[in-house]
Formats: C-alpha cells, sequence, structure tokens
C-alpha cells in the first residue's frame, strides 16, 4: 500500500501555482521534499491535511481520500508544521493532558518517555521555549499516538547539530515498522540524506524529479576537469557547469560520459542546486 | 558479522554492503544456512535507506551468495566452488586490466 498518493495536484494563489504535482510515497520508506523557501512545500503539506483547499487532483493518505473521513485519518497520522500552534501559556504536561482526549491511542508513556529522551522541560510554558525546544516538542507529540505516517514540515530546521542526530535517530527507529511512512520537507538534507528512500525537488510550484534516491545518485555525477577536457561532452549530458580560471566542473547524467572519464559521486543537496540553477 | 559503512567514498551503499557480505561469505565468516539480518533491520541498524539495503540483498541472492525462505528471511547460500572460481577469475582479469594500463604508461608492450 501507499502512505501518501498525490495526482495532479493543483493550487492557484496570485502571484504562486502549485502545478500538477505527483508524488508517491511507499509504505515503510521515507520521501524528503527538498525545495527553497517559496517553493511550495508548505502549500503542498497544508494541502495533505486539507488546511487549504485544492483546486484539482487527488491526494490519498493511507488509502484513504483526503476528502472523506479526514478526522479519522488524522488519527493515524503525526504532524509537525513549521509553527506548533501550541496555546503559548501551557507547559509540556497539561498539552500531554489534551492530547489525551484529542487522540485515541494517544499514550502517556511514550509521550513522557520522549519527553525525557530529548529533554524536554514539562512545567516550562510553551512560550518560554526556544525554537529548537518548540520542534522537539512538537515532535513527541507527533510520535505519541501510534501514527503510521509522519508528515514533517521543516521539522529539523533551527535544531543544533546535536539534537539534530537525535531527531533522526528517532526518524530512523520509527520507520523500523514496515508500516510506518514519513514524509519530511526540507531545504537542507545532508543529515536525512542517508535515511531517505525517496527524493522530490519542488521548484516554483513544479516537481522537477521524484525518484529512487539511488537511482538520483546512480544516474547524475561530477566531472572535474579543463575546459578543454570537458569539451569533448555532449552538452546535453551537462546539466549544469561551474567555470574558475583553474578548471570546470561540471554535473552530468553519467551513462552519456565516454569510458575512460572519470565520474565522481554526488551529493543530494549538489544535485538539487544544479538542478535549480539550470532551471532559473 | 561487520558493515562499515563510508560515505565519503565513492562507491555506492548498496555496493559497500555486497560486497563486505560477499567478502564474509567466501571467507567463512558467514557460514552456510547462517541467517542473515532482515533487510529493514539491517538499514535501520545501519541508518541507511530500505531501498539500498533490499539493492545489496537482491544483488547478492541474484549472484548466489543468499537465498530467500518467503516470509521467514535471508540466508548464506551453501559455498559454490564453481562460483569461487568465477570470482576468482573476475579479479584476475581486474588485476590483468591494471596491468595493461600500467604497461601501457611504462611503454611496454
Amino acid at each position: 500500500m501507499n502512505a501518501l498518493e498525490i495526482t495532479n495536484l493543483t493550487k492557484s494563489y496570485p502571484g504562486f501555482r502549485l502545478d500538477g504535482i505527483n508524488l508517491t510515497l511507499p509504505s515503510g520508506c521515507i520521501l524528503g521534499l527538498i525545495g527553497e523557501n517559496g517553493a511550495g512545500k508548505s502549500t503542498t503539506i497544508r494541502l495533505i491535511l486539507d488546511m487549504i483547499h485544492k483546486d484539482a487532483g487527488t491526494i490519498k493518505i493511507l488509502g484513504r481520500d483526503n476528502q472523506e473521513d479526514l478526522c479519522l485519518t488524522k488519527q493515524e497520522i503525526g504532524v509537525v508544521l513549521d509553527d506548533a500552534g501550541i496555546p503559548q501559556f501551557l507547559n509540556a504536561m497539561q498539552i500531554g493532558k489534551i492530547m489525551r482526549y484529542t487522540y485515541n491511542r494517544w499514550s502517556d508513556g511514550t509521550y513522557a518517555g520522549l519527553l525525557e529522551k530529548l529533554s524536554i522541560p514539562t512545567k516550562k510554558p510553551f512560550k518560554s521555549f526556544s525554537r529548537g525546544m518548540k520542534m522537539k516538542l512538537g515532535i513527541a507529540i507527533a510520535l505519541s499516538h501510534d501514527a503510521k505516517l509522519l508528515i514533517l514540515d521543516e521539522a529539523t530546521n533551527g535544531l543544533d547539530p546535536v539534537v539534530r542526530d537525535e531527531v533522526v535517530n528517532i526518524f530512523n527507529e520509527f520507520t523500523r515498522d514496515a508500516s510506518h511512512s514519513i514524509l519530511i520537507s526540507s531545504h537542507i538534507v545532508s543529515d536525512l540524506e542517508k535515511l531517505c528512500d525517496y527524493i522530490a525537488f519542488l521548484h516554483k510550484g513544479k516537481m522537477l524529479i521524484c525518484e529512487e534516491k539511488d537511482v538520483l545518485l546512480e544516474t547524475y555525477g561530477i566531472v572535474r576537469g579543463s575546459a578543454q577536457e570537458l569539451e569533448v561532452l555532449d552538452p546535453d549530458c551537462i546539466i549544469h557547469k561551474k567555470e574558475s580560471a583553474y578548471g570546470v566542473e561540471a554535473v552530468v547524467r553519467r551513462e552519456q560520459i565516454p569510458t575512460g572519464m572519470k565520474i565522481g559521486p554526488i551529493s543530494i543537496e549538489d544535485l538539487f542546486v544544479a538542478m535549480i540553477k539550470e532551471a532559473n | 558479522m561487520n558493515i562499515l559503512i563510508d560515505n565519503k567514498s565513492g562507491t555506492p551503499i548498496y555496493d559497500q554492503i555486497y560486497t563486505q557480505i560477499k567478502t564474509q561469505i567466501i571467507s567463512g565468516v558467514l557460514q552456510p544456512d547462517e541467517m542473515l539480518p532482515s533487510i529493514r533491520g539491517l538499514a535501520k541498524d545501519l541508518r541507511i535507506s530500505f531501498i539500498t539495503t533490499k539493492r545489496a540483498y537482491d544483488e547478492l541472492e541474484k549472484d548466489g551468495f543468499i537465498y530467500t525462505l518467503q516470509g521467514k528471511g535471508c540466508y548464506v547460500a551453501p559455498k559454490n566452488t564453481e562460483l569461487l572460481r568465477e570470482e576468482n577469475l573476475k579479479k584476475i582479469e581486474e588485476y590483468l586490466d591494471q596491468i595493461v594500463q600500467l604497461a601501457a604508461a611504462c611503454n611496454l608492450s
């Protein structure tokens, strides 16, 4: 089964258009939705949760259309948005009490365990939390009601490297269960790159690419050399070129490179930057 | 069983897993019919993608080093001497390739 299936999703605002987005996230997998600020990541996530209404297209969450019984579906998804939307004066303990009556399968034990693991204070009001602390609390809530699908919008932004590592580890453990899936949006992926099974690039409301991560890493690579050495390359296979006085670095499609030429590996982040620069 | 992943090396991660498990099967560290960790379990223990790990197991199975029992798991295949010979021949071929390249660089014919 697919945890998430989006077909031809469209939404127009004055000055912005999310244009026919297609995306599939199979159960048990992690998909990284990557885009610049304003590319449409949050719009996509808000449409999935029906917080804003789509103009066209279909969204299926855990096999169910998001226009039917969304309340029921929401019991099975954990969400962390940019803004947690938690009342400022409540502390983590009080929030836990509210959540107990919000989610059918809320677990006080899991919640308490996560608060401790992520060192979140239980008695301090939410408004006194740092950005990282707010994010951590959001993550703890999202993981305490036995969700099948986690939807995370920029959830690791603003976290220091040590906490990021902890959080990435929690996401990793979450998908140890084959029925658990994660959709995570971000503009930085370096630490998530290893974990992701699928990668989607969103640019100015359009899906540039949505593919298995390994396929991307196998399809693209970097060739380095002098301007003359790279002249022999078919311009079609070059995604983007960085030229300096001392040489050229080109992001290329591997299969069209003549044998014998050395192709270096590329990171998802470098590939993303190259594709965006070329799309502009 | 040890598996060490190096993110910085240019070798694809699935290939690193494939090679390391294969080496341990050939050297006898992993015994015939020994059960391998589940694909998902290994992926999560190594903190890498599930699909990447599945790919490594698929390749190992395709090349006859492991076998799968539906619903049970993956196991080390009984040692196949023909397969080992082939592996070694492949290695010899690789070394010969390197020799040819080195020889050409030194103008040896």
